[in-house]
This record gives C-alpha cells, sequence and structure tokens, in this order.
C-alpha cells in the first residue's frame, strides 16, 4: 500500500514545486509532488526555457556560420541545417533534464505521483492518476505550484498548427514561410529569432508603445536595431483585431492607430503572456478564490488565506520566471519547516535570449525617472572591449544605475553577448547592496566581456578608463 | 548549533532590566568570555558575557526592555573564527601598493566584517571606524550606502544649536524652541522611586555642624607622601570621615540600625556606603567591615570603587546592603545641603566643600578651613539628642584626629 500520509503535497511538478518539494525533504518534511504532465519540470523543462534554448542555439549555430563565419575568415561553401536533428537534439535534452528531475525525487525520498492533484479539503487531496484511478492523500500542508499557461485569444484559438502558443512554436516541421508573432515581449523574440534565423520573415504585432515594454529604453532602442538588421519587422502601438484564415493562407490584420494594416503569413505565433493556471484545482472545496487575473493571492510568505496552504511560482505575484519559481520554491520549504526562508525580489535578473542577448536587474532609466529617484548612469559599449572585437560580437552596451548620494546600485542593463552569463556579476552585487564604485574596484580578468561591466561601473563616476 | 544568551537571575528582586549597550554586534565573531552586552537593571548595570564561542545574533536591541530569562542574543557555536590573522601575512606578501599600508595603519581593525571594496577605500581615506555602524548589507555588513548616510546624516543638535549662541550673546529665540522628552534609564527611575520612597517612608530631619578641618589637613600635608609610597593609595579626607563615623556609629548604634516594622534591627558591623556620582547617576557602593581597615584600606576601596563608577562597572553585590552613607556634595562645591536618606538606613552624612572662614578660637579671630557638616536621619529610631551627639562626636574627631588612634 502507497503512503498516504505527508507532512507537505506539492500539486505541481514545474521548476517551483519539485524544488520545494527537494528542499522539504532535506529539512525532514515527508513530501510528495504530483503532475499531470506525465515528466516533470513544468513549462520551463518541457515547453519553455529549455527547449527554447536549444533551438536558439542551434538556429544561432546555423546563423553564424552562415553570416558572420567569413568575418573571421572561415569559409563554408555550403551552409545548410536538418530541423529534424535540431528538433531531436531539443527533444533529447529536454528528456535529459525532465528525467534527471525524476531522478532526483527519489534520491530525496519523495513521493511523486502521476496525475491530477485537487483539493478534497484543506488536508484530503485527490489524485486523479493517469493510469485511471484515483488516490487520496493526507497532508498536513499543501503547496500550489500549478503554474500559467499560454493566453489564449478568442479571435485566434490555437490550433498547434497554424495558430500557434509558445509550445506548438517549439515543435514544428518546418520553417514558416511568414511568422507574424503577436506579442513583442520576450516569448516572441526569442521564438521570432529562433525562425528569422532559419529564415522566416518575422513580423511582430505589438499593442504597445514597443516591444520589450518592460526593458529599459536605451535596451528597446539597441534590440529594435539588431532584430530589425537579423530581418525581424516591427509594428508598434499595433492592435491585433482580426485573423482570416482560407486554407493554408492566413491573414493578420492590426489597427495601428487608426491604420488598418493587412499581413499575410502561414504561421501566427500568439505569445501576448501567460495566465496563472487553477483550473480544476478545487480552490471552492477549501474558501480559496483566484484573483481576477488568476493568481493565487499570499501574504508575503506564500501563505494563501487558508492554513497550511501555500502557493508559490507563476500562479502567484510576481514575474513569471523559472529562477523566480525556484527561490520561492526554498523559502516556501524553509518557512513550513520554521525556517526564515525569504527571496529578495529587488535582486532577481531577466533575461531575453536573443542574440545579442538582453539581461536586467533592478529599475530602468524610466522607472527610476517616474519614481523621483535621483540617480548616476554610467554606459560603456561593447564596440571597444578587446574580448568582444574578437569575437566579433561588438553589438550592445552595459548600463548602470546608482543612488546619485549613495551610489548604491539600483539598475543594471545590459545588451551583449552572454549577457545572461554577464548579468550574474551584478546579481551578487545586489544581493550585497553593493555601490557602483565597489563593482569599479573589483578586478576583472583580461580580456573579458566583464570589463565592459567594470568601466560601466567607473563611468557611474565619470571616470572610465578606455573611453 | 545556536547557543542562546538568556538574561540572567542577577539578584533576587530584579525582574526585568534595560539593555543599555551591546559591545558586540550581530554576526561578529565572539569567544568564550567576551563581554556581550550591558544590561541595566534597577540596582545596577550588569555585564552578559559570552559563555560559548561563535557568531553572535542579537535579539534586543539597545534600549529595549528584558525579562529575566528572556532571549538576549544566540551565538551560533558552528561559526569558525574569523581568518583576520592569518591574512595578514597574506597580505603582506602583496606587492606594496601604496595605500595599503597607510589603510592597515588607520583603519581601526576592530570590525570583523568583511569590507568591500568601496567601504575599504572610505575607511582608509576617512579613517572611519566601521564597528559602531549598523550595516544593511547581507550579514550585518556595512555597505558604502550605510557610511554615506551615517556622513550625512544630522550631527547631534547641540553643536548647531551652541554657534548662534556664541555669536549673539542675549538669547535670541530664533526659529523653534525645541522640547525634548526621553525615557528615563531603569537606574534614573529607580533612583527616583527610592528618593521619593525616603521622602515619604521616614521622619526626616537634618542637623548641622560645623568643622575646623586644620588638623587633618596638616596632618595630610605631612603623612601624603610617606602614606602614598608605602600604601600605593592617596590619603585623602574620606577615610578620616569614614573612620570618625564609625566611632560615632559605635557610641550611637541606634544611627547604624533600621526600623523594620515595629522592630528596630541594629547591626554590629559597619558597612559604610560611600555615594560616588557616575555618568549613569548616583551609585552608593558599601565598603564593608570598615570598622576592621585601616586607612590606607579603606582609601583604597573607595579608590577602586571610584574606578569602577567611571568604567559602569559597579556590580549588584557592590551595591546590596550598607548600615550608613557618607556623601560627599563638596566635590561639587556644595556649600551646605540637606542629604536624603538611603532606605532603609536611618542616617547619613553630608560633607561639604572647606572653605577658609573666620572663625573664633580662644577670644581670637582667626583663618581656619572649616566644613559644613550635616546629618539627615530618621526621627523615628534616632533623637535629636544622639543626632547631635553623633555628629559632634564626628567634629571632635575630625578636628583632633589623635582621638581616632585612641578611641577616645
Amino acid at each position: 500500500m502507497a503512503e498516504t500520509n505527508f507532512d507537505v503535497v506539492v500539486i505541481g511538478g514545474g521548476v517551483a514545486g519539485y524544488v520545494a518539494a527537494i528542499r522539504a525533504s532535506q529539512l525532514g518534511l515527508k513530501s510528495a509532488v504530483i503532475e499531470s504532465r506525465g515528466t516533470l519540470g513544468g513549462t520551463c523543462l518541457n515547453v519553455g526555457c529549455i527547449p527554447s534554448k536549444a533551438l536558439l542555439q542551434s538556429s544561432e549555430a546555423y546563423y553564424q556560420t552562415k553570416h558572420k563565419f567569413k568575418d573571421h575568415g572561415v569559409i563554408v561553401e555550403k551552409v545548410g541545417f536538418d530541423l529534424g536533428i535540431m528538433m531531436k537534439r531539443k527533444d533529447g535534452i529536454v528528456k535529459k533534464l525532465t528525467t534527471g528531475v525524476e531522478f532526483l525525487m527519489k534520491k530525496n525520498k519523495i513521493t511523486y505521483l502521476k496525475g491530477f492533484g485537487s483539493f478534497i479539503d484543506k488536508n484530503t487531496i485527490k489524485v486523479a492518476l493517469t493510469d485511471g484511478s484515483e488516490q487520496t492523500l493526507q497532508t498536513k500542508s499543501t503547496i500550489i505550484a500549478t503554474g500559467s499557461e499560454p493566453i489564449e485569444l478568442s479571435i485566434a484559438p490555437f490550433d498547434e498548427k497554424q495558430v500557434l502558443s509558445s509550445t506548438g512554436a517549439l515543435s514544428l516541421d518546418a520553417v514558416p514561410e511568414h511568422l507574424v508573432v503577436i506579442g513583442g515581449g520576450v516569448i516572441g523574440l526569442e521564438m521570432g529569432s529562433v525562425w528569422a534565423r532559419l529564415g522566416s520573415k518575422v513580423t511582430v504585432i505589438e499593442a504597445s508603445d514597443s516591444i520589450l515594454p518592460m526593458m529599459d529604453k536605451d535596451v528597446i532602442r539597441t534590440m529594435k536595431k539588431v532584430l530589425a538588421a537579423e530581418g525581424m519587422e516591427f509594428h508598434e502601438k499595433a492592435k491585433f483585431t482580426e485573423l482570416k484564415k482560407s486554407g493554408k493562407k492566413l491573414t493578420v490584420i492590426a489597427d495601428k492607430g487608426g491604420e488598418i494594416v493587412s499581413i499575410d503569413c502561414d504561421k501566427v505565433l500568439v505569445a501576448v503572456g501567460r495566465r496563472a493556471f487553477t483550473k480544476g484545482l478545487g480552490l471552492d472545496k477549501i474558501g480559496l478564490a483566484a484573483e481576477k487575473n488568476g493568481k493565487i493571492k499570499t501574504d508575503g510568505h506564500y501563505a494563501t488565506s487558508v492554513p497550511g496552504v501555500y502557493a508559490i511560482g507563476d500562479v502567484i505575484d510576481g514575474p513569471m520566471l523559472a529562477h523566480k519559481a525556484e527561490e520561492e520554491g526554498v523559502a516556501c520549504a524553509e518557512l513550513i519547516a520554521g525556517k526564515p526562508g525569504h527571496v529578495n525580489y529587488t535582486a532577481i535578473p531577466n533575461v531575453v535570449y536573443t542574440w545579442p542577448e538582453v539581461a536586467s536587474i533592478g529599475i530602468n532609466e524610466q522607472e527610476a525617472q517616474a519614481q523621483g529617484i535621483e540617480v548616476n548612469i554610467g554606459k560603456f559599449p561593447f564596440a571597444p572591449n578587446g574580448r568582444a572585437m574578437a569575437m566579433n560580437e561588438t553589438e550592445g552596451f552595459v548600463k548602470l544605475l546608482a543612488d546619485k548620494r549613495t551610489d548604491r546600485l539600483l539598475g543594471a542593463h545590459i545588451v551583449g553577448p552572454s549577457a545572461s552569463e554577464l548579468i550574474g556579476e551584478l546579481a551578487i552585487a545586489f544581493e550585497y547592496s553593493a555601490s557602483a564604485e565597489d563593482v569599479a574596484r573589483s578586478v576583472h580578468a583580461h580580456p573579458t566581456l566583464a570589463e565592459v561591466i567594470k568601466e560601466a561601473a567607473l563611468a557611474v563616476d565619470k571616470r572610465s578608463l578606455h573611453s | 548549533m545556536a547557543f542562546e544568551v538568556r538574561f540572567p537571575v542577577v539578584g533576587e528582586s530584579v525582574q526585568e532590566g534595560q539593555v543599555y549597550k551591546w559591545r558586540k554586534k550581530t554576526g561578529e565573531f565572539v569567544k568564550r568570555d567576551d563581554v556581550l552586552v550591558e544590561v541595566e537593571t534597577d540596582k545596577a548595570t550588569v555585564e552578559i558575557v559570552a559563555e560559548a564561542e561563535g557568531t553572535l545574533t542579537i535579539n534586543k536591541n539597545e534600549g529595549e526592555t528584558i525579562a529575566v530569562g528572556e532571549l538576549l542574543a544566540s551565538i551560533d557555536t558552528s561559526a569558525k573564527a574569523p581568518v583576520g590573522a592569518a591574512a595578514v601575512p597574506a597580505a603582506a606578501n602583496m606587492p606594496p601598493i601604496p595605500s595599503a599600508p597607510a589603510a592597515a595603519k588607520s583603519a581601526p581593525a576592530v570590525d570583523p566584517r568583511p569590507q568591500s571594496p568601496a567601504v575599504a577605500r572610505m575607511v582608509a581615506e576617512n579613517n572611519i571606524d566601521t564597528s559602531a555602524v549598523a550595516g544593511s548589507g547581507r550579514g550585518g555588513r556595512v555597505t558604502k550606502e550605510d557610511l554615506i548616510n551615517q556622513q550625512s546624516a544630522p550631527k547631534a543638535a547641540a553643536p548647531v544649536a551652541k554657534a548662534p549662541a556664541v555669536a549673539a550673546p542675549t538669547p535670541v529665540v530664533s526659529g523653534e524652541r525645541v522640547e525634548r522628552r526621553e525615557k528615563m534609564s531603569r537606574l534614573r527611575q529607580r533612583i527616583a522611586e527610592r528618593l521619593v520612597e525616603a521622602q515619604h517612608n521616614a521622619a526626616m530631619l537634618t542637623t548641622f555642624n560645623e568643622v575646623d578641618m586644620s588638623a587633618i589637613m596638616d596632618l595630610r600635608k605631612r603623612y601624603k607622601d610617606p602614606f602614598k609610597d608605602t600604601h600605593g593609595v592617596g590619603l585623602g579626607f574620606m577615610s578620616f570621615f569614614v573612620k570618625a563615623a564609625v566611632q560615632a556609629l559605635k557610641n550611637f548604634p541606634a544611627i547604624n540600625g533600621y526600623v523594620d516594622g515595629t522592630d528596630i534591627v541594629y547591626h554590629d558591623y559597619y558597612d559604610i556606603g560611600v555615594a560616588v556620582s557616575t555618568e549613569r547617576g548616583l551609585m552608593v557602593p558599601v565598603v564593608r567591615d570598615v570598622d576592621k581597615m585601616s586607612f590606607a584600606q579603606i582609601e583604597g576601596a573607595i579608590s577602586e570603587y571610584a574606578k569602577r563608577g567611571r568604567d559602569g562597572k559597579i556590580s549588584l553585590d557592590d551595591l546590596a546592603g550598607g548600615t550608613f552613607t557618607i556623601s560627599n556634595g563638596g566635590t561639587f562645591g556644595s556649600l551646605l545641603s540637606t542629604p536624603i536618606l538611603n532606605p532603609p538606613q536611618s542616617a547619613i552624612l553630608g560633607m561639604h566643600k572647606i572653605e577658609d572662614r573666620p572663625v573664633v578660637v580662644n577670644g581670637q579671630i582667626v583663618i581656619r578651613p572649616m566644613m559644613y557638616l550635616a546629618m539627615s536621619y530618621d526621627h523615628r529610631i534616632v533623637d535629636g539628642k544622639e543626632a547631635v551627639g553623633f555628629l559632634v562626636k564626628i567634629k571632635e574627631n575630625i578636628e583632633d584626629p589623635a582621638r581616632l588612634l585612641l578611641g577616645v
């Protein structure tokens, strides 16, 4: 007879959920995790961060070979790609990682139930197992980690053949001729990049003032330029109003401030955001209701209004990021175990895996202005950096915002090669409440891309050395 | 493992105290027997020492009230001692960067918290002691922001207020007149309570006399140096008064006793409290069995208390008991005052300043160094006749110190 009594039951085996289960188990709590997908790792490992990065890397390799190798003097006569191999490689990585997580469950003696979990009451969880049977668990604490799903538009419901969600856009069997991306956010631009590099014409339709609306204005300007050079076309302040279908041909209609834009294409990717997923969870059984945006309200310590029921990850407030979810998983388990778990929400990096990449942490220039925070700005480009030149990747810059009076770092924005890796240094600086001077006085290896961060830190005090 | 530092039982009547000053900071590595914190109680300031080695986490901030048994701090005993000592030779091996030795010299290296590069620069340039700065960074680290905020924080109002006073001697009220309200320290509260209690509970009366100090001053002048050489402690007036008081108390035992309900409690020992003024208020440490002590021992005991009073190290034990008290307002220039009883004691002798005054001796007006004496007493057990007799006895002993030697 399988175990049915637990200290902690986690509903949802995504990054938030499985990490919470591991941490809970480490702290001596008997834990179970319920996941209906069939594999662990959630959106991130299965249909998000990981497969998209696999395709971004493959497509970038092709793009580099085709367009940039010749600058290095590397002559490749005939460059081609096999989409099937690319997809297989991607699937292989996903499989390796998700089975790896499954192994972690075993290693940490966590009960992993393949099925759909829902509340009977706050201490009783029903699991509709994928094999058709049903199981009931008793638990002291429950963590809701059910994540999110792509927002579907009524004017363009997903069929994952022509009208794609991010999931569908990751498993096409042929390169679209013309892909229209609705939504110029992170997901739209990353998937747009993949297919643009592989030869699609990509048109992005964004309702707000610009693509990447959350980013620093300098970042936006540079990215627009870079992506346009890659062949992407942007329609900003454009509202997607209608999708016309005739056989294989699609026509996207958008209203661009009164001007009607009509774009013929063969695929549409709807990437207008994600919505917290709580369907079928039985929240009503425990007297809990999701908020208007679908999210579950917590008290800042992941506790819902129902004692013993917690929520973490995409299903609660905050950015829908795997690393945020992971930290919440750890903190929530620690809090349940009576320890002081904590996540520093001011120091969460945000990355866009285009090429060059975009990475940021803290506030941007517009936010500083809006909040009336006086800042000193230090900005330094990659162009004069020796390593960037050697790499033939001189596009981009590092921009740092520091408090005018105290020099404390408040924001960091990078557009450039490996920005996702470079931001790590600044995340640590933020965690340690560092000043720009602290970064400027830290020795950076030469020649590296990271030297640009140091120069930007010096530039905060208007004393960069190489400009 | 966390070792808990709780506020211990420091005296029977002490139920709670107030955290006066942390000597160590959160995140600091403390060694066994390091003084962690001073806690002020009704009676005295108690030093709490570390009973374990490790990293300190403070639970009660300065100014907070703490009950006996409550958690003051915890010590993470799993923490390793900082490798400060080991870092020095490593630094010595580094190439001679001009600023580094200067930094090492000027930086008060008492703060064990790691410094970021910018903080290290500011410390070296401005010779800042960061140990007093509350760190807002990880693990209590001081950030550049903390230092800048501290430097730009409004300095104590005093110098600002002084400036206009110098410029314009006539007090011109410019701007707002500030009223400042501060919570009394527990010690001050207790002093206040006890003084009012003394006023209310005894039939207090004061009698005066004056004493010609020439004999003692002559004696002191003559023997000051040999006394110091022999005993290693200066010869003051206090020992004479203590000795004189003991002899007088022997003659008037009620003055050395106290009223307890309907009983009178007499003492056949002489523990004399000597009032000392400290930064934190008046304290009356007790010199015990003074009848069995030499002049040198008495002087030694008093100077030790004075020193401990300055350092805030007078303990509860030092203050307990006492059968009679001597208070010297003369050190502050008081000509005459009426001391207030130190309950439950029945009497207190007040000494005052020595002043050359014309007095009549053997029909002649002469100049003599005179001191007024005052004795406040509890009239319930001490009659006026006794009180006056007691003070006369002291006067005789001081004016003719040979009596102290002969016991007459």
